[in-house]
């Protein structure tokens, strides 16, 4: 009877198991292993050891791509966290058509981030600099796609524009875990407004903040869509995030070998982020 | 008596806030639609002449849209791709989920198959995507079942967590309930177990979709030389042959969201209470 158990569950894992190291295991290995080649994506190729990997941390374009993608998480990070709390807030308190409006401000989250991505490539395209020359506006009646220096902020704000109802969401399944007698406890010691939120309600939604922190900076560390859609990583590449640069340059650029080395550091990287993240978010969690 | 005042005051900051808020989510959909529906010609370089309502509600640019984008087959292909992983995650996932949080407190090798599983969802896409694309190729599915296969792979970490978190609150006297009555361990699963674990069901139905659905990475990867699209793909192959007939691409835009939209305003429940269930535990 003990045995018929221990087979079935033996039966159930280790073919699941199988197709899990199949598709990602093997592929991750062997991700690793032409990171040490010179391989093309076609034709024969030879080891160069850690040829790619010194070559990556000489390399300008991507080092550029490394700065626009962590200036990108990091501020987009910032400024959805910080419009999610209000807007969390604002949705928990007590207003009329709280289930509409909950459901409106979650529509962004479930469309395509693709299709997102060109509608509002046309707004900035040509919306925004009509407003802009309506204005009298110099910066904004060219579009801010077209520039360099600005590019970064439309990528931005779509990756916000739907990020937003995600974390806002997650931020209100927080606050409504922060039972009504703590506000009431906290309103007769005089805490209103900013300071009963700094003192009484965010150190309870702490746990929620670090949930939105690792999901924000790990989506936006490998953004995709909207760059695709956008900017196609220009102008003068200053938008190429590091999965489109190792998608273009590794696919279809003659890199394979080399944007495996770069898939590779990107790994690390997003491995230590996330870990060194939930480190610092528990001990925060721990001193209160 | 305190509560029932309190109750009853609407805290209008928050709904000047939220009104306002609400502009900038649907301002983009206002200027799709209006776009969507107008003729080129309608089109000026002004302000108002974009965003003016159109002379005519006419569905030419739509049907026009449907033709250059093979709209009908891009849509199947994309529900059979979604409707497919759902069902095979909610299977495969949960007996998985099953088998490993069953044993994963008392066996080094369970507990070590999960830890092995779960840490999967800290491999990014960019690092299996080249060598991903050779494999499919090597094994002949560089299509839609390949598509599939890797989207059960890739969603297994998260899945997994899920379920045999959700198991924990299962008692073990169900499971041995049914045992003394001599049914089998893979019996009991089906009669017992998957059943009851219904809510997370829809928490990872909800999830799959979702993330499956707006996918464009996958199948850009994999299904690039096989002459099929998904919707979200249909709209990245097909931008070209838009030119500047931004009608025509905005009416491809938006036919591509009335599907999810039609999802979402059914089941906005359902995806909420999925959403939230997905992240928090």
């Amino acid at each position: 009877m003990k045995n018929e158990r221990k087979t079935t569950f033996l039966l159930i894992t280790i073919p699941i198991l199988a197709l899990f190291v199949c598709f990602n295991t093997i592929p991750l290995i062997r991700g690793v292993i032409y990171s040490f080649t010179n391989f093309k994506g076609f034709g024969s190729y030879d080891w160069i050891g850690f040829r790619n990997y010194i070559d990556l941390f000489t390399d300008a374009r991507v080092g550029k791509s490394y700065l626009f993608t962590f200036k990108l998480a990091v501020v987009t990070t910032i400024v959805v966290n910080v419009i999610s709390l209000i807007l969390a807030l604002a949705l928990n308190s007590k207003i009329r058509a709280k289930s509409f409006f909950r459901g409106a401000y979650f529509l962004p989250n479930i469309l395509g981030a693709l299709v997102v991505g060109y509608i509002f490539n046309y707004f900035f395209t040509y919306i925004l600099p009509a407003v802009g020359a309506m204005i009298g506006s110099d910066s904004l009646s060219k579009s801010i796609l077209s520039n360099p220096s600005s590019a970064w902020l439309g990528i931005m704000v779509v990756c916000s524009w739907q990020a937003v109802a995600m974390n806002t969401i997650i931020y209100i399944s927080g606050l409504q875990t922060v039972p009504e007698d703590v506000y009431e406890a906290g309103g007769l010691d005089g805490a209103t407004g900013w300071k009963q939120f700094r003192y009484l309600t965010f150190p309870l939604i702490i746990p929620f903040f670090s949930i939105n922190m690792v999901l924000s900076v790990k989506n936006f560390l490998m953004v995709f869509d909207q760059i695709m859609a956008l900017t196609k990583g220009g102008p003068a590449q200053s938008t190429e995030s590091i999965s489109y640069l190792i998608y273009n340059n590794g696919m279809s650029g003659g890199q394979f070998g080399f944007q495996s080395a770069n898939a590779v550091i990107f790994f690390i990287v997003i491995v230590t982020v996330s870990v060194a993240q939930m480190k610092f978010t528990g001990k925060k969690e721990e001193q209160l | 008596m305190k509560e029932g005042m309190m109750n009853k005051k609407t805290n209008w900051t928050a709904m000047v806030v939220l009104i306002l808020g609400l502009s900038a989510i649907a301002f983009p959909l206002y200027m799709t639609i209006i776009i969507a529906f107008k003729q080129p010609a309608e089109m000026t370089n002004s302000v108002s002449g974009i965003l003016s309502l159109p002379k005519t509600w006419s569905l030419d640019n739509f049907k026009e849209a449907m033709r250059v984008t093979d709209f009908w087959n891009s849509l199947k292909n994309s529900l059979l791709i979604t409707l497919l992983t759902v069902a095979l995650s909610i299977i495969i996932h949960s007996l998985m989920g099953y088998a490993l949080g069953r044993n994963k407190s008392h066996s080094k090798f369970y507990s070590f198959v999960y830890l092995f599983i779960v840490s999967g969802m800290f491999v990014p896409f960019a690092i299996l995507m080249m060598p991903l694309a050779k494999q499919t190729a090597e094994l002949g599915l560089a299509n839609w079942f390949g598509v599939i296969i890797l989207y059960v792979v890739f969603y297994m970490p998260m899945n997994i967590m899920l379920y045999s978190g959700y198991l924990v609150n299962i008692p073990m006297a169900l499971e041995e309930a049914a045992k003394v009555d001599g049914a089998s361990t893979w019996r009991t699963y089906w009669k017992i177990i998957f059943p009851i674990m219904r809510p997370m069901h829809a928490t990872v139905a909800v999830l799959t979709a979702l993330a499956v659905w707006n996918d464009v990475m996958t199948p850009l990867v994999i299904m690039a030389g096989s002459d099929q699209n998904t919707l979200p793909l249909a709209q990245l192959n097909f931008q070209t042959q838009f030119g500047t007939n931004y009608n025509l691409a905005f009416a491809s835009y938006l036919l591509s969201l009335v599907p999810i939209l039609i999802f979402y305003i059914i089941c906005q429940k359902q995806i909420l209470n999925g959403v939230v269930n997905g992240a928090v535990k």
